[in-house]
């Protein structure tokens, strides 16, 4: 027997257990992969597969396969697994994460996966620290698709699509992604590795491994870039092409750790719990609202009202108060506003409804009622009213070409009345309160108790309701309608 | 529930949360914004997820997502972000994934404006995406519908494992209507087929790739069975004084509002007029068309656009009856007055067809 110590070890041949034991996707070849010989997925699906079996999280773990050679990863992994369009596994892995923080979500994707098509996809889900993993496989080539240009080409290199070689002035410079993304806040961990020999796969399964381990501890964004070869599609032997990864690829796309927060970053705090089915109406504020008492009108009524004046008038606030009231009086309504940019400075209107039978249309093109804040909204919509119908104007007399004797019209400075009671914006509450006063539509009652619904600010309800009592007033004591 | 006076856009996403929803995604766009606000205040509220995508693309792969993960989950947008979700579309109605979609058309083609209009219909009744797939589209025309008929985008989205799409324009988006909630609330579950992260869901996959030509037309003929069985079972359509209708008016959506005033204008001054209000646009009552065409002597479809629908409803009749068209588009709705004046040419055409004929 020998003196010194034979050190034990024993070399173990054996798949990790988060692969299949066959791989069904070409049934004459159920021992292989669809990988070439010496194509860097094998490797980098095994170190993926090994991380999995150690940290054991075979069960909660879910692969998102990308658009590329690597879209049939789902046939090695026995994992959950989603297949995904060409460039968005971020965005899927941002929901399914989101969906189900437990599970552990890898997304695998290729360089014109992450760094064409899907750029957008992996910038943001980077910048919002995404708690996922993500393994981004880089050969500087479009492989299954034969060998196009990929973002990562190198300069120079002959592709199918630059025949004469990459040229940096028509289609720039290989996209450096590791160091793009470590200019965000977020990300937690990013390393670029290598498959260029034993001691870089080596130091690949270890950076694979920190980031799902990242992901097992609840910490933020993880990437691992790896350069890998493709012999095949840049035809050289696959030691050759090793060779190409351990040099020339190296030096353009530099090794090392661009970010690494692991040890400061702080676990996302989970979402709160989910209330009890019976609180969601509650939440939803579904369990408010208004129970109709119908009290009035007796008869019949079909008030079709355009309310209109420039934004800031509170115009499409006046026509949800008359809703509110009407719908609280037992008559079916409508609202309609002229919606976008035009709110935020020029004129505004709305569409009212007020009626007792069923609404058919929401559109008021012949109102019987008109409401005009300002003149040009009175140009616009009086040639509109229906014969016999009401024209509210804010001003003291109407304006030249403005007359329809047709019409009932109520001229009063509703704005001046308004100002003597608080605040010249209560405008829209004196002329409701003149609509009250003069038509009858609704009784003041229903259109406080609205009022009290819509207008949160004490202040602001004191200011309104003075308001809509002097537009009554103006209308009941002042001079009959001038028409 | 008492009644509640909200706008159309947020009475989706109320729906959508008593129909057991718990994830938006999606990105502002004009006029359909308030349903991704609606969305951002209520999804954390009751257990839900929000996020604002960084496109659209992203978002309807986000759907893509949770709908993997067994989550019921829903997008709003309108034309332009329309456009860029049919990619996904596609990849959804492939791998089988439901998820509902609504869309508040606004005009077009390209930044148009954002007034209402109906020009999405051939891009999302049709399927604007690659492939042989179809959408549900329900196509709402009051707020009470944007909230019902979202609840029942959850359920069919489900029952057929496929996109649904909410179809309305800006103006059943923006008006507020009275609405009426349903007492229950749906739990949410997760399908047998979902992929959760867990020893259950192990052993499944979400895909739309089949690469044997073989497998991938056993795929397609699988969908395309589906499709026939809702063309079957799920067609809704609302008659309005069809029945005795001479002349039938299609609309759907906002303009089937304006068209009901019009029918009743139209009554009063003594034509017999009706209107057929398609609900499903895809499967379309087809049937229904074809069985009023018996009695009716025309058919008159208004759009908001230049005729998309119309090729629907002329492929149902076969040539049956003269098919007229009444469109206006870049956000403007015609008044009921002025589709009336359109009808009664087209009666009074059918009238002197009718004398003609007794004549001869």
């Amino acid at each position: 027997m020998p003196e010194y110590a034979v050190p034990e070890y024993a070399v173990v041949h054996e798949k990790p257990r988060s692969f299949y034991s066959l791989y069904e996707r070409k049934p004459e070849l159920q021992h292989q992969t669809h990988y070439c010989p010496g194509c860097g997925h094998g490797i980098a699906h095994k170190l993926i597969a090994r991380a999995i079996d150690e940290l054991g999280i075979q069960d909660r773990t879910v692969m998102i396969s990308p658009v590329g050679c690597s879209v049939f990863a789902y046939y090695y992994f026995d994992t959950g697994n989603v297949q995904v369009a060409h460039g968005r596994a971020p965005a899927v892995a941002t929901a399914v994460k989101r969906s189900r923080p437990e599970s552990i979500v890898l997304a695998y994707q290729g360089d014109g996966d992450l760094a064409a098509i899907g750029a957008a996809e992996i910038v943001h889900a980077a910048n919002r620290g995404e708690p996922f993993t993500v393994i981004f496989i880089n050969n500087g080539i479009y492989g299954m698709t034969g060998g196009q240009m990929a973002p990562t080409t190198l300069l120079g290199r002959k592709t199918t699509t630059t025949p004469f070689g990459r040229n940096a002035w028509n289609e720039g410079y290989p996209l450096r992604v590791c160091e793009l993304l470590a200019s965000l806040e977020a990300p937690v961990y990013i390393e670029r590795v290598a498959l260029g020999g034993n001691r870089q796969i080596m130091k690949a399964a270890g950076a694979v491994r920190r980031a799902i381990e990242n992901q097992v501890k609840g910490l933020g964004f993880s990437l691992v870039e790896i350069l890998s070869p493709c012999p095949t599609i840049w035809k050289m032997n696959p030691v050759e092409a090793q060779r190409l990864v351990l040099g020339e690829m190296t030096e353009a796309f530099p090794l090392g750790v661009f970010r690494d927060r692991t040890k400061s970053a702080t676990v996302r705090p989970a979402a709160p719990p989910a209330p009890p089915l019976a609180e969601i109406p509650r939440i939803l504020g579904l369990t408010e609202g208004c129970e109709s008492t119908p009290s009035q009108p007796a008869g019949s009524s079909d008030w079709r009202i355009r309310v209109a004046g420039f934004g800031g008038q509170g115009v499409l606030m006046l026509g949800e108060i008359l809703i509110e009231a009407g719908l609280e009086a037992g008559l079916d309504v409508s609202w309609l506003p002229s919606y976008g940019p035009e709110m935020r400075s020029g004129t505004s209107n709305c569409h009212v409804r007020l009626s007792s039978g069923p609404i058919d249309s929401p559109l008021v093109s012949r109102p019987n009622v008109l409401l005009a804040l300002n003149e040009p909204s009175l140009r616009k919509f009086l040639p509109t009213v229906a014969p016999r119908g009401w024209v509210f104007y804010n001003g003291t007399q109407l304006p030249d070409g403005c007359e329809r004797p047709d019409v009932q019209a109520v001229v009063r400075p509703f704005t001046e009345i308004a100002d003597r009671v608080g605040d010249p914006r209560a405008a829209n509450m004196t002329m409701l309160g003149a609509l009250l006063g003069a038509t009858g539509m609704l009784t003041e009652e229903r259109v406080l108790t609205a009022l009290r619904r819509k207008v949160s600010s004490g202040r602001w309800l004191e200011i309104d309701q003075r308001a809509l009592d002097s537009g009554i007033e103006a209308v009941i004591k002042g001079v009959s309608h001038e028409s | 529930m008492p009644k509640q006076l909200i706008k159309g856009n947020e009475a989706i996403v109320k729906g959508a949360i008593l129909a057991g929803c718990r994830a938006f995604y999606g990105y502002p766009i004009t006029p359909a914004s308030e349903i991704a606000e609606a969305a951002a205040l209520y999804m954390p509220q009751v257990g839900g997820v929000f996020l604002q995508a960084e496109s659209e693309v992203a978002a309807i792969n986000m759907l893509y997502g949770a709908a993997s993960a067994g989550v019921r989950a829903m997008t709003g947008s309108s034309g332009p972000g329309m456009s860029l979700m049919q990619e996904g579309m596609s990849y959804l109605a492939g791998a089988e994934l439901p998820c509902v979609i609504a869309d508040i058309m606004r005009g077009g083609p390209g930044l148009g404006n954002i007034a209402p209009e109906q020009g999405d219909y051939n891009q999302v009744v049709k399927g604007g995406g690659h492939g042989n797939y179809r959408t549900l589209v329900l196509a709402p025309d009051s707020v009470q519908e944007m909230a019902s008929l979202t609840e029942l985008a959850f359920d069919l989205a489900d029952e057929y494992r496929n996109p649904v799409v909410v179809l309305a324009d800006g103006c059943i988006g923006q008006m507020m209507e009275p609405v009426e909630f349903p007492a229950a609330v749906a739990e949410p579950r997760i399908p047998h087929w979902a992929v959760t992260g867990t020893a259950d869901s192990r052993g499944n996959l979400v895909t739309s790739i089949h690469l044997d030509p073989d497998e991938l037309e056993a795929h397609i003929r699988h969908l395309e069975t589906k499709y026939r069985r809702a063309e079957r079972k799920e067609v809704r359509f609302e008659s309005w004084r069809a029945e005795d209708a001479e002349v039938v008016l299609v609309g759907y959506g906002i303009v089937a509002r304006v068209l009901k005033a019009a029918v009743e204008q139209a009554r009063e001054e003594g034509l017999a007029v009706g209107l057929l209000r398609p609900i499903t646009l895809y499967p379309f009552p087809s049937v229904e068309l074809r069985r009023l065409s018996r009695r009716a002597l025309a058919f008159v479809v208004v759009e908001l656009s230049t005729g998309q629908m119309l090729d629907d409803v002329r492929l149902a009749l076969e040539g049956r009856r003269p098919v007229d068209f009444y469109g206006r588009a870049g956000g403007n709705v015609p008044a009921a007055e002025e589709v009336l004046a359109f009808v009664r040419r087209i009666c009074a055409r059918e009238k002197r067809a009718r004398e003609y004929m007794a004549h001869a």
